[in-house]
């Protein structure tokens, strides 16, 4: 289970336009990151908190194939994503840099300043605010080992530095 | 049962059958990057991991984002992506020659069969040539860099046939726009979306890659049509060698998730009003909105064919005052045609101002942007809020037809009105 952050909700086809403004694409991803859903909800870069959760419908992430999307989510520390469904790049963009990105047909039961967590593996999301528990599809092991261990780049360098172990 | 088009290609990069639903691992026959997912993005994690390129005659690197440089940042990505392709020897680098959906197929690397990923989300345009192509990002394209492989979960197809021919003044740009609204922004579920149908068989190539494209804003994969002789003769054209189309065919008993059909003849030129292209309708609904800029450009909307449309209609006739047309055509090859034959004087005799040819202000990156309140009608795929500048911007998507239409009224204008009356 993840520790319990407070709920974050949005609506469906919230793009990548939004998530990483085109305007902030030269710039480093702390800057990028300051006005990640901006045009959607103005205070959501300021006073996000660390390990809160983004909670969304349907098509989270459609667009552009640009990672800042889901880093920007990462540098702000939200600590996991709940969604009906996911544009198909950002999902795998998402797990590969460590973002844990899951599927529920039940978020609007969320309301926004929920305090929630989430367990992965088992496919369970708890309302902590509001005393229930429902189901999310769970991810495989493998992807959410690869998550927590940071996303594929360290996952990889782990499983290299282990390999040099067991053959030195 | 027989196999669909996508499941042969990738059938063929994993080397065994396979079925929807499967997750399977490919061999990349083509990676394709630019300068702002590219080498800036995935030479720090080859680093990182001390690897190097697979197969550097396997990669195309195309600049197209921030060229040309508009500022210190800009040019340092530039750098970047030059210095890059040097050190690692990639011998298929085309700086500052267009959007790289375009120039990938006209350069000839694109032929049916192939199995090609692309560090862009609108990478589905190369379906138009019978490849399955799709856009992935740079954590995953450093991946392919390192192994020359990635995985897939491999996608069902949903056929979309039309049939019949399109009427004057509309266009493949409109079909997608009228599919948005149709579908929805997810309607394509990360699925292939293959165009069938007797208005496909005669569409040209550059409409096909317009079809493909925007398979992206509906939310698949990839989009696809099967190649045929017009797919032959332009893959031969572009120096791509002599290929048979009838190799690269579903077969006749293959599954489809499911098929639309649409009757071409009964399309109106569409709008999509802000903020998404699933806003989009018939354009009577709109036509009289005031507009400051009328923006022809972008991989969508700037090919020498969306640059014919509007100078049909541009042809004799002006720009209204108090606007701005900026014409951003795809590639500096097809500018080049587009000054040969005539079309490049049309547009500036009406009054339009050229742009350099690369993505410029579709994604917000280069010049040609919206101040706060502005209202502009483009010829490009998107229009999210904030997208093409200031966030109070108002951007209409519509046709080459349209947008060249609604510049000369100085209001969204249906495009038919001007092409049934001489100028």
């Amino acid at each position: 289970m993840t520790q319990a952050g407070k709920a974050w909700v949005f609506g469906s086809n919230i793009g990548t336009d939004q998530l990483a403004p085109g305007l902030y694409m030269k710039r480093p991803i702390d800057e990028m990151a300051r006005h990640c859903l901006e045009d959607v909800d103005p205070r959501f870069a300021a006073e996000v908190e660390r390990g809160d959760v983004v909670v969304a419908g349907r098509n989270f992430g459609m667009g552009s194939s640009r990672e800042q999307a889901a880093q920007a989510l990462i540098h702000l520390g939200i600590s996991a994503v709940l969604a009906n469904s996911y544009g198909g790049i950002f999902y795998r963009n998402a797990l590969n840099l460590g973002l844990m990105v899951l599927i529920s047909p039940d978020t609007d039961k969320l309301h926004a300043g929920d305090r929630i967590a989430v367990d992965p593996e088992r496919g369970i999301v708890r309302n902590l605010t509001r005393d229930e528990t429902w189901a999310c599809e769970p991810l495989p092991a493998h992807l959410t080992d690869m998550v927590r261990a940071g996303g594929l780049v360290p996952y990889l360098e782990r499983k290299l530095a282990h390999n040099k172990d067991q053959s030195s | 049962m027989g196999a669909t088009l996508a499941e042969k290609i990738i059938a063929r990069a994993t080397g065994r059958s396979v079925r929807p639903g499967e997750i399977v691992t490919c061999k990349v026959d083509l990676a394709m990057m630019h300068d702002s997912g590219g080498p800036r993005r995935v030479k720090p994690i080859l680093e990182r991991l001390g690897a190097k390129v697979w197969d550097t005659d396997k990669i195309v690197v195309i600049s197209d984002h921030y060229v040309p440089a508009t500022d210190a940042d800009s040019a340092a990505i530039l750098e970047l992506t030059r210095k890059w392709v040097s050190d690692n020897a990639v011998a298929r680098f085309y700086d500052m020659q267009g959007i790289c959906h375009v120039v990938l197929p006209e350069r000839g690397h694109l032929r049916p069969g192939l199995f090609v990923v692309g560090g862009d989300s609108h990478s589905p345009t190369g379906g138009a040539f019978g490849c399955f192509m799709f856009g992935i990002g740079a954590t995953e394209m450093a991946g392919v860099l390192v192994t020359g492989e990635t995985w897939l979960r491999v996608p069902e197809t949903i056929r979309i046939d039309w049939s019949g021919q399109l009427g004057p003044g509309v266009c493949a740009k409109d079909v997608m726009l009228a599919l948005c609204a149709r579908l929805g922004m997810d309607g394509g579920d990360y699925q292939v979306i293959q165009y069938t149908g007797s208005l496909i068989a005669r569409l040209p190539m550059q409409e096909r890659m317009t079809l493909c494209n925007m398979a992206t804003e509906l939310g698949a994969q990839t989009g696809l049509i099967a190649p045929d002789p017009i797919t032959a003769s332009a893959v031969a054209a572009a120096g791509g060698g002599t290929i048979d189309p009838a190799e690269w065919q579903g077969d006749d008993d293959a599954h489809y998730r499911e098929t639309l059909a649409f009757a071409a003849a009964e399309l109106a030129p569409q709008v999509a009003l802000p903020h998404s292209p699933a806003n989009a309708g018939p354009v009577d609904a709109v036509s009289g909105e005031r507009i400051d800029l009328a923006y022809i450009g972008s991989c969508t909307g700037a090919k020498l064919a969306d640059l014919r449309m509007a100078a049909e209609v541009l042809k004799g006739r002006e720009v209204a005052k108090g606007v701005r047309l900026l014409v951003a055509p795809a590639s500096r090859r097809e500018t080049a045609t587009a000054a040969s034959e005539g079309t490049l004087a049309t547009l500036i005799d009406a009054g339009a101002v050229m742009m350099p040819s690369g993505c410029g202000a579709c994604a917000g990156y280069g010049f040609g942007v919206l101040a706060e309140n502005e209202i502009c009608i483009s010829s490009t795929a998107r229009n999210s809020r904030g997208r093409m500048g200031a966030r109070t911007a108002q951007v209409y998507l519509a046709s080459p037809y349209t947008v060249a239409a609604s510049a000369v009224a100085g209001r969204i204008s249906d495009p038919r009105e001007l092409m049934g009356e001489s100028a």
